[in-house]
């Protein structure tokens, strides 16, 4: 019998306020520097770790490329990662050594690449007690973009933890978890660089994610 | 250590879906594959940045002074208006502490970016860019001048309505939510490509301020209320996930 005065819960619940493009000048709100505005005391940017922070300092580089093969000049990427034990230090402290969360941009000029400047996280154990790859969430905002994209850059350097870690391997292609691996290179000063191209739609399109 | 949460998942037929053909810029930009669903969200989803340590400035709320100096000591030109909203859940509860950010465009609508070339003039006074936490109920507050509607290369006639970039973090990055909050009222709106990549009108209606005539200031400035919802907290969840 129907009880005149239920509603599902979904009903009752308020919905979230609607997504919408972060537009062509996200950088002018975000990323000051590249939009060339003066900064603020405390701006968010890409240096997660300080000289003195533990763990092995890695830069982290990319660019972002569309459908058409052509560089996405005007995005804003947001990073989220745990620090070498595998711990996410998330109170945002810039006199920190670590800081789990940072952000970078892609540029109008020159080879439009994002940098990030970090440690290499450590694993991650997870409530099921498997043991996720070390990894670096990364989210994907720009013009063009209705809602951001969210993905995992994991590294090259990591193949037998790759090969076990369970949200690797819940993407179903074996090819298409290429799109996550970074590869590893040098530096100009030999320090450890890993590099990784987002391709936001067609051929070697990103495994992008929702949770 | 740090806080769990489990979230209502998220609607994604109530966001705009990432292929919108009417918004161009979305064709080359949208992956074709389908989103690969975690079913098992672990703490590095679960969890995000908490920005009760980030410095703000006296003025990184204020647009009207924030982009003063020495050689630039005037008031930007237009409408002086106070934006100020309510940052709360799915389930109504209020979040505290959160990182509100906002960018727009001067009165004119043009913004001050490099990239910006339209021949409204760009206002000295006026940088338009701002920062706030909400406090303990969730309530940020900005002031401001209104952003004129500009012209876009999207149609051969296309215009944005006025509207102001809202960036909310929310407890997690699961929460992680930027939008755009346009003015009651506003004839551009329904006509405006980036609005209509949302399929229901209802979703279009919680990107819309209010005026709001109590929190107005007599000769100063008129109030705009824009509430954020952002997805709602299902259970604490266990510390080790």
């Amino acid at each position: 019998m129907e009880q005149p005065n239920f509603k599902p819960t979904a009903e009752l619940m308020l919905r979230e306020t609607a997504s919408q493009t972060a537009g062509p000048y996200v950088h002018i709100g975000l990323a000051l520097d590249v939009a060339g505005l003066p900064e603020r005391d405390d701006e968010i940017w890409n240096r997660m770790a300080s000289d003195s922070a533990d763990g092995e300092r890695i830069t982290v580089v990319g660019r972002v490329i569309d459908g058409n093969g052509d560089l996405v000049r005007d995005a804003l990427l947001e990073a989220w990662q745990a620090d070498g034990n595998g711990d996410y230090q998330p109170v945002y402290d810039s006199q920190a050594n670590f800081n789990s969360f940072g952000r970078t941009a892609t540029t109008a000029e020159g080879n439009s690449e994002w940098t990030l400047h970090t440690i290499k996280p450590g694993a991650i154990s997870r409530a099921d007690g498997k043991i996720m790859a070390p990894h670096i969430n990364l989210a994907v905002f720009a013009r063009g973009v209705n809602i951001q994209l969210q993905t995992r850059l994991y590294f090259e350097d990591e193949s037998e933890a790759n090969a076990q870690c369970p949200v690797l391997n819940a993407v179903e292609s074996p090819m298409r978890r290429q799109t996550l691996i970074a590869c590893r290179e040098s530096d100009e000063s030999g320090g450890t660089r890993y590099r990784l191209d987002i391709v936001l739609q067609g051929e070697g399109e990103t495994v992008f994610f929702d949770y | 250590m740090t806080t769990q949460r489990r979230f209502v998942e998220r609607d994604r037929n109530w966001h705009p879906p990432a292929y919108a053909p009417g918004y161009k810029t979305s064709i080359p930009r949208s992956p074709s594959q389908a989103l690969v669903s975690l079913q098992n969200p672990s703490v590095s989803e679960l969890t995000g940045p908490d920005f009760r340590k980030l410095r703000m400035g006296a003025h990184d709320n204020d647009l009207l002074m924030n982009f003063r100096d020495a050689e630039q000591p005037g008031l930007p030109v237009g409408e002086r208006i106070i934006l100020f909203g309510r940052v709360v859940d799915q389930f109504g509860k209020p979040v505290p502490h959160t990182l509100v950010e906002m960018w727009q465009a001067n009165a004119g609508g043009r913004y001050r970016h490099k990239k910006d070339a339209y021949l409204a003039p760009l206002d000295p006074n006026f940088g338009g860019v701002g920062r706030c936490l909400t406090d303990e109920d969730g309530w940020y507050r900005f002031r401001t001048i209104k952003p004129g509607p500009y012209p876009w290369p999207n149609g051969i006639n296309s215009w944005r309505p006025a509207h102001i970039h809202v960036s909310v973090m929310g407890p997690s990055i699961s929460t992680r939510l930027i939008t755009q909050m346009y003015f009651e009222g506003d004839p551009l709106i329904p006509i405006c490509p980036i609005v209509q990549t949302l399929n229901d009108p209802e979703a279009v209606q919680t990107m819309i301020g209010r005026l709001d005539m109590a929190r107005s200031r007599p000769m100063d400035a008129l109030a705009w209320r824009f509430d954020l919802v952002v997805r709602g907290e299902l259970q604490t969840w266990f510390e080790n996930q």
